[in-house]
């Protein structure tokens, strides 16, 4: 049975498109995916169908035997039919009030229950989504609660009122690999055992592959294909599907000569000492990094990967001297990397935006090494690097705010090439991109390297694109390198049980292998 | 919390003692001797130097701050001719032109100073945060525009001439209200708030159209938050996130600027004071400047200090009670 159809769905925002012409059914207790890169329409979509979006909206939306566009009874719907679930758990909820209140206000709405039964009903529906010890946790505030943890206790209100569909607009999106996985797994959990259906939006094929019966692909407003997601995942019809699917980083198969070790990172330790509070005693320091010793040789790429709070950019930003160590030492070329001063180690940051001063143009951000290095009238060169890393020499005059992410992300690079280092240390350089972007500027600092002669550090998240960049992989965890070694062997035969868990909650592309490692996270935690 | 509480007191009586020595010093750097103040005319030699002597001058600058905060902490005695004089604490010595202890002079005006504060704030934060968010959302497009003119009309005109206009409209042409005097709230609560209107009403103008403009700003900086955006896709009604969400994280800042207002009308209200015949803090202090008055000047400082802190204080528990994500520590 249909429980949602969209016919030609249109949503212009004074006179431009944001969708253009979208139809899609999903049957009652089915799961569709609407797959897009930023810009492509799909948070739209998913608004109209609460009728929150201040476009202009024409078309068809039914749901249930409702008209959506004809001024429906959206107190009876919103939350308690249809609900979602956002992208943000941190601000979607309200600071102001506990997350128990915050669902009790919402069930208490919709159901004219109790005070206390649906504070009761609150409980219930933060176990359901396993929040450890719901009846205490129900009257702590969001700010007390992890990114995990806030996004379950927002799909607890989801599913408070026991609704026919969820709409869940980049749930993941904020999210740990690990983190991630579980709510995915917890999404699945909630259709089964609620028998609502799931409407998920993602930028990343990977979070589709494993939870969605069919999948729509957007571009500009349009959906460019769609079917079931094994058809169009495995064997993609449309070139855009296919450009998508080929931008998903896949193994690298570069071969490891190993140089002779240029930076060597040995015993570092970086404690930051906690302020005291309310006891006269002194808190311990946060050990952010603690006791990593490793080299990175001439010419190759080691990667570093972990999750939030295990201290790679701590790691990183003492590679490259802007943090001292608290103990232990970090060489270059035999030469302590605090007193070098010079050009042969530069960094590219995780958000060119805010690391590019806004104020100034872009070409003379990219000229300051240049002018450090005594160079007068640097325009010349700077017009080179521009066009080296696939800008044209004209963009010198533009400012941050008037360029793409991409293009901020390589006038970032091209300010880490201006003063011909010998190492690069990038942290989570693609990280905000496009799928399909990311994989351009990925295959730039490949290029560059093999050129210059380069050495990377390329901290990231994203095993997918480490296993893309890198020879060799260091793991991250809690301050502690836990497994290091070739790329292939640690993808391969991960040794340490942090790994393992960390290469089961990448997501795939392919359906079949994303069923296959739900099967393998339920077993290794159940 | 009782750590904080120590420490937040240890802090404020810092601040106080800091301040105490700053002033007193200046008492001492002044360009004219206190004895010869206090001599008063037709001072002879002899009557000079006793008065010296009864006010501790002698003694190095050291000894007389030391004094002066034991007077302070215990009270201290002073030497008046043949007797000698109990000033019990807290003793911030006499007044150089009354000869009254400034302890009592101040005790009286802070009444009169506070009733204006009060009333002040109520009627600005009444109709400055009810019109505030009356256009902050969106409710009457007109009301929006009006808001935003008399904010700017409230910061451009000065409170006196708000003030004589208000005395002659109502107390001239009108008579429909006595001209303002002081009458304590204990001997009657109606005379009290009769007199003291005004007054209110002219300090209001000004702080009425600040306060209006911060919620609007706060209110719709609130609503474009993504918890309001949560609160509507599950059908919540608008009159009901205006009131439980929107509304908390609107009036926050109201907080600070409220404390910072009571404040600066408990001790420098003194155009307001002086327009309305009323005998405040801020009279007290000009008067005290113009009549080079040390110990008053000493006194009406410390006491600045003193409100300046307590408002600080309490903005900050209020702050932490309003806003769970706020914590003391």
């Amino acid at each position: 049975m249909t429980l949602l159809k969209v016919d030609d769905l249109r949503i212009t925002f004074s006179d431009k498109p944001a969708v253009d012409g979208l139809s899609f059914e999903l049957a009652a207790g089915g799961s569709l995916g609407i797959v897009g890169e930023s810009g492509s329409g799909k948070s739209t979509a998913a608004l109209a169908l609460l009728g929150l979006t201040s476009g202009q909206v024409t078309g068809e939306i039914a749901f249930d035997g409702v008209d959506l566009l004809a001024n429906p009874p959206w107190k009876e719907i919103r939350g308690a039919r249809i609900t979602m679930v956002f992208q943000e758990p941190l601000t979607a909820l309200s600071p102001f009030h506990t997350v128990g209140d915050q669902i009790a206000e919402v069930y208490r709405l919709h159901t004219g229950a109790s005070r206390r039964a649906a504070r009761e009903r609150a409980v219930e529906v933060l176990g359901q989504v396993h929040i450890p010890d719901p009846v205490r946790r129900a009257a702590a505030y969001p700010h007390q609660f992890s990114g995990g943890m806030r996004q379950r206790a927002l799909i607890a209100m989801a599913i408070a009122c026991r609704p026919q569909l969820i709409i869940a607009d980049e749930p993941t999106t904020a999210l740990d690999v690990t983190v991630q996985a579980q709510i995915l797994d917890l999404l699945d959990e909630v259709r089964a055992t609620t028998g609502a259906a799931l409407l998920l939006i993602s930028h990343d094929l990977g979070v589709v592959a494993g939870s969605c019966d069919s999948v729509i692909v957007m571009r500009q407003g349009r959906a460019v294909e769609a079917g079931a997601t094994e058809r169009v995942l495995l064997s993609p019809r449309h070139d855009y599907t296919k450009a998508l699917l080929d931008a998903v980083p896949k193994p690298g198969t570069r071969k490891l000569e190993p140089g002779e070790p240029l930076l060597r990172v040995k015993d570092v330790r970086k404690h930051f000492p906690q302020p005291r509070r309310g006891s006269l005693r002194k808190p311990p320091p946060i050990r952010a990094v603690d006791g990593v010793t490793l080299d990175v040789h001439a010419g190759e790429t080691l990667g570093i990967v972990g999750e939030s709070g295990t201290g790679k950019t701590t790691l990183a930003r003492m590679m490259v001297g802007l943090t001292s160590p608290t103990s232990g030492s970090i060489t270059f070329d035999g030469v302590d990397i605090g007193r070098r001063r010079g050009r042969s180690v530069q960094m590219v940051f995780q958000d060119p935006l805010s690391s590019l001063n806004p104020r100034r143009t872009v070409g003379e951000s990219i000229a300051d090494p240049l002018r450090l290095r005594g160079v007068r009238d640097p325009r010349a060169e700077v017009s080179a690097l521009l066009e080296r890393v696939g800008l044209a020499a004209s963009e010198y005059d533009r400012y941050p705010h008037q360029l793409s992410g991409g293009m901020r992300q390589r006038v970032g690079i091209a300010r880490a090439i201006a003063p011909a280092p010998r190492l690069i240390v990038c942290d989570e350089p693609v990280s905000s991109l496009d799928v399909t972007t990311q994989a351009q500027v990925l295959d730039l600092l490949e290029e560059l390297r093999g050129e210059l002669g380069l050495s990377l550090v390329f901290v990231s998240h994203d095993l997918a694109v480490l296993r893309r960049i890198a020879d060799r992989v260091a793991v991250l965890k809690d301050g502690v390198v836990v497994e290091i070694g070739p790329t292939a062997e640690v993808y391969e035969q991960p040794r340490h049980a942090y790994t393992k868990e960390l290469l089961a909650a990448v997501p795939v592309t392919d359906p079949v292998a994303a069923r296959r490692l739900r099967a393998l996270r339920s077993t290794v935690s159940g | 919390m009782i750590g904080y509480l120590i420490r937040r007191i240890a802090g404020a009586a810092l601040v106080l003692l800091a301040l105490s020595a700053i002033v007193y010093a200046l008492f001492y750097l002044a360009p004219s001797d206190p004895a010869i103040l206090t001599c008063g005319k037709g001072c002879t030699p002899e009557r000079l130097a006793d008065v010296r002597a009864a006010m501790g001058l002698a003694d190095p600058v050291w000894t007389q701050y030391w004094h002066f905060l034991e007077g302070v902490f215990t009270g201290r005695d002073y030497p008046a001719g043949p007797d000698v004089r109990h000033c019990p604490a807290p003793c911030l010595g006499y007044s150089f032109e009354t000869d009254q202890p400034v302890t009592a002079l101040l005790l009286d005006r802070i009444p009169v100073s506070f009733s204006l504060a009060i009333g002040a704030e109520v009627l600005s934060l009444a109709i400055g945060v009810g019109a505030g968010l009356l256009s902050g959302a969106r409710r009457f497009r007109w009301l929006d525009r009006l808001v935003n003119g008399l904010v700017l009309a409230g910061y451009a005109v000065p409170v006196f001439l708000v003030g004589l206009l208000l005395l002659l409209l109502f107390c001239v042409h009108l008579r429909w209200l006595p001209f303002p005097t002081y009458v304590p709230f204990t001997t009657s609560p109606l005379l009290w708030a009769q007199n003291l209107l005004l007054p209110w009403i002219s300090l209001a103008v000004i702080q009425t159209a600040a306060y209006a403009r911060l919620t609007r700003a706060g209110l719709q900086e609130t609503l474009a938050e993504d918890h309001i955006r949560t609160a509507r896709a599950y059908g919540i009604p608008e009159r009901r996130i205006l009131r439980r969400r929107a509304l908390r994280g609107a009036l926050l800042p109201l907080i600070t600027l409220t404390a910072v207002d009571v404040a600066a009308i408990m001790t420098s209200a003194v155009l307001t004071e002086t327009m309305f015949g009323l005998p405040g803090v801020g009279q007290l202090l000009v008067g005290a400047v113009n009549q080079i008055d040390l110990p008053v000047v000493v006194g009406v400082t410390l006491l600045t200090g003193l409100i300046i802190v307590i408002a600080n204080a309490a903005a900050d528990f209020l702050y932490a009670a309003v806003d769970p994500r706020v914590q003391l520590r």
